[in-house]
């Protein structure tokens, strides 16, 4: 049997272990305090978001990974009694400033979601769907490219281009999830927010997704919760590991999972509980 | 083995209990199933007694008996005026035509056979024989047989309901009425066709000319401003409580009297349209717009609660994908949340303009009641509606209305029907679109 470690708010840390800041920053978060009514669900995080990276958020379950993500394209504005304090910023802009409009926040920030979540539309309209909104396209050629270059980014255009009219949740959950990738990426953002896009495959689909992530991070900054540490380990550049609403520590992928610095990332880590 | 320790039951022993239990829970089981069945069959004796009831009287009010007659169309007798307008064929002698053959047909003489003949036939006799010309002015100076409803007491003789037996001075038919019936019988002048006034006539106090036309079309022009006042209403409003408005006290309070006006009886609904409309507003009675308003007001909880039902039932991740690829809040609301929740939207509302097109009460506040043979051209005119003209005909002493009634219930039946079957249409035409 295996130890549980004893978790006292004593033992979290004031601040976070690590590698906070780094040199090339596509967003960046200050001091961010997360409120669900009276409730504290994120305190004081601070991190730096590397362009072209893919980070990863890990943690236990209710450690405010999630909350934390959808801060970032401001989805936690749709639930109610949601409060956000501190600084988050996009190209040095604060995206809760209050003349912020959500509608372009989003189209620069996209996001995918834990459970595959296509429109119940044809494939072709769940892709244009976006693009068509913000009227990204002026012609119907030039849709038409937008839609078979997101699917094809998706790695889906080859399994689909036959059959774009068909519905989009007709897919596979595999497919269902690359559908919503080339969703998000039709917009051209320039960060996708990904939460636990896994989660809700088989080991096969999970693996076409992790390596199109992989690819991804060529052209995108990706934010990606995750419960598999061993996606974390194989797909990001950096790690950060939340628990209880703080931050604890974040750094290299590699430097997390070979040499944690906390001695709850190494609890966690090394499975002995999470 | 080692002792049974107290807290713990032992494996042989848990078995023989569930088996003992067995019995008892499948009988409870098949007892249950018996009551489900009990009341699904009593519900549907009462349904088939129903339509029995309805059917067997309704049927043979979709028909009446006809005579032919043999008339003599004289030019100056019928259009005196000669430029055949309505006025000058309303002066004309129209009654004197069709009384002629009757006598020729019937054989009637002198002052008192005659008499009885021309009760025979119906009042609506002229405007028929009228509108024929009207129709067809070639008709004049011809000799033509001409099909006319018979008089409801001659209707209900000859349906077996009025007896021989009975003395002549208590019968509606005196006998030598029964002897001219029986002469246009043997000379095969009487026939039993389909009731052309049922479905064209309107309101009359004659059963053999009484239609529902009128009420049928007030129905619809009530349906209609109901529907393009609540439909509407009741989404936006659903619409906005559901996916806009912030959820405090204002908005509880809002939601708790909707639900609470749902539960309101309609006749309510009526006084409320007596005292606005027409006692504040000073706008006429008896007309299709207020009661549309009326039933609108009625339905309106019933649309709100179902449309929000509907919304509530979208899944939320279809609201996180449309806001995450940045679409605006009513982006969102109208390109996904109410595509996706019409079908439910519409089925509440379809069950709405059912409960709408039935009610009697509130309209009878609003004065709809009243007796109205024009058929109403406008939701402004005066007008009635089905359920209201089939309160009134069960209220007359004609036993002809009796089944004129039954038909009409037929007709407001098969119309709910008519109206169901289009909202399933359009529920699965939505439905499949993925």
């Amino acid at each position: 049997m295996r130890a549980a470690v004893e978790i006292e708010p004593s033992n979290l840390p004031s601040f976070t272990v690590g590698e906070v800041y780094v040199d090339t920053p596509r967003m960046t978060t200050r001091n961010v305090n997360v409120f669900y009514g009276d409730k504290m669900a994120i305190e004081n995080v601070t991190l730096d978001i590397a362009e072209k990276q893919v980070v990863s958020f890990i943690g236990p379950s209710g450690c405010g990974k999630s909350t934390f993500l959808r801060c970032l394209n401001r989805m936690n504005d749709t639930i109610a009694n949601c409060r956000v304090e501190g600084e988050i910023k996009l190209d040095d802009q604060n995206i809760y400033d209050a003349h912020i409009d959500v509608v372009p926040l989003r189209a620069r920030v996209g996001m995918v979601f834990q459970k595959p979540n296509p429109f119940p539309k044809s494939i072709y309209d769940n892709v244009a769907y976006g693009p068509r909104i913000h009227g990204l396209a002026s012609s119907k050629e030039e849709l038409d490219g937008i839609v078979e270059a997101s699917l094809s980014r998706a790695g889906l255009w080859e399994e689909v281009a036959s059959r774009l009219d068909q519905s989009g949740t007709g897919l596979s959950g595999g497919q269902q999830q690359r559908l919503c990738i080339a969703r998000a990426i039709a917009v051209s953002p320039e960060v996708i927010l990904m939460d636990e896009p896994c989660s809700a495959l088989d080991p096969i689909a999970t693996a076409r997704i992790e390596e199109l992530i992989f690819e991804l991070r060529e052209e995108f900054t990706i934010v990606m919760v995750t419960h598999s540490m061993q996606q974390a380990a194989r797909i990001s550049n950096r790690t950060a590991y939340f628990h209880l609403g703080r931050l604890v520590e974040v750094g290299e992928t590699s430097t997390i999972f070979t040499n944690p610095k906390h001695e709850l990332t190494n609890s966690y880590i090394t499975g002995r509980f999470g | 083995m080692s002792e049974p320790r107290k807290g713990i039951i032992l494996p042989q022993v848990a078995v023989s209990r569930v088996n003992a239990s067995l019995a008892r829970r499948r009988a409870s089981e098949r007892r249950f199933r018996t009551y489900g069945r009990i009341a699904i069959g009593i519900a549907l004796a009462f349904l088939f007694t129903l339509f029995v009831s309805i059917f067997t009287k309704g049927i043979p009010g979709f028909f009446q008996y006809y005579v032919t007659l043999e008339v003599v169309i004289d030019r100056e007798k019928i259009d005196p005026a000669g430029d055949l307008s309505v006025q000058s064929l309303y002066d004309g002698d129209a009654r004197g035509i069709i009384r002629s053959a009757l006598y020729d047909a019937t054989g009637a003489k002198g002052r008192s056979g005659r008499k009885a003949a021309g009760k025979l036939i119906s009042l609506g006799a002229e405007q028929r024989l009228r509108q024929a010309i009207l129709d067809n002015p070639s008709l004049l100076g011809k000799k033509v047989a001409m099909k006319f409803a018979l008089d409801d007491d001659v209707d209900s003789f000859l349906r077996g309901y009025i007896s021989r037996a009975v003395p002549e001075k208590d019968r509606r038919i005196d006998d030598t009425q029964i002897e001219f019936i029986e002469k246009l019988q043997r000379l095969q002048l009487i026939s039993y066709d389909f009731s052309d006034y049922l479905i064209f006539g309107s309101a009359s106090r004659d059963p053999e000319i009484a239609g529902i036309k009128g009420a049928f079309i007030g129905s619809m022009l009530t349906l209609a401003i109901c529907l393009l006042l609540a439909f509407p209403m009741g989404v936006a409003t659903a619409v906005y409580l559901e996916e806009f408005a912030p959820k405090n006290r204002i908005t509880e309070i809002i939601e708790i009297n909707i639900n609470n006006l749902a539960a309101v009886p309609s006749v309510v609904f009526g006084i409320l349209g007596l005292a606005v409309f027409i006692a504040m507003f000073g706008m006429p009675r008896s007309i299709p717009l207020i009661g549309g308003v009326v039933l609108a007001l009625m339905t309106l909880p019933t649309i709100i609660i179902s449309s929000r039902a509907a919304i509530r039932a979208v899944p939320p991740s279809i609201r996180d994908a449309a806001l995450g690829v940045g679409a605006s809040k009513l982006q969102t609301v109208m390109h996904h949340v109410l595509p996706l929740a019409m079908p439910g939207m519409l089925t509440g509302t379809i069950i709405g303009m059912a409960q709408a097109l039935g009610e009697t009460a509130p309209l009878l506040m609003i004065g709809m009641v009243a007796f109205i043979v024009d058929i109403p051209g406008s939701v402004t005119d005066p007008g009635t509606v089905l359920p209201v003209q089939i309160f009134m005909w069960a209220d007359f002493a004609e036993r002809m209305f009796i089944h004129k009634t039954s038909a009409a219930i037929i007709v407001l039946l098969v119309f709910l029907i008519f109206m169901n079957a289009v909202a399933i249409f359009i529920r699965s035409r939505l439905e499949r679109r993925w």
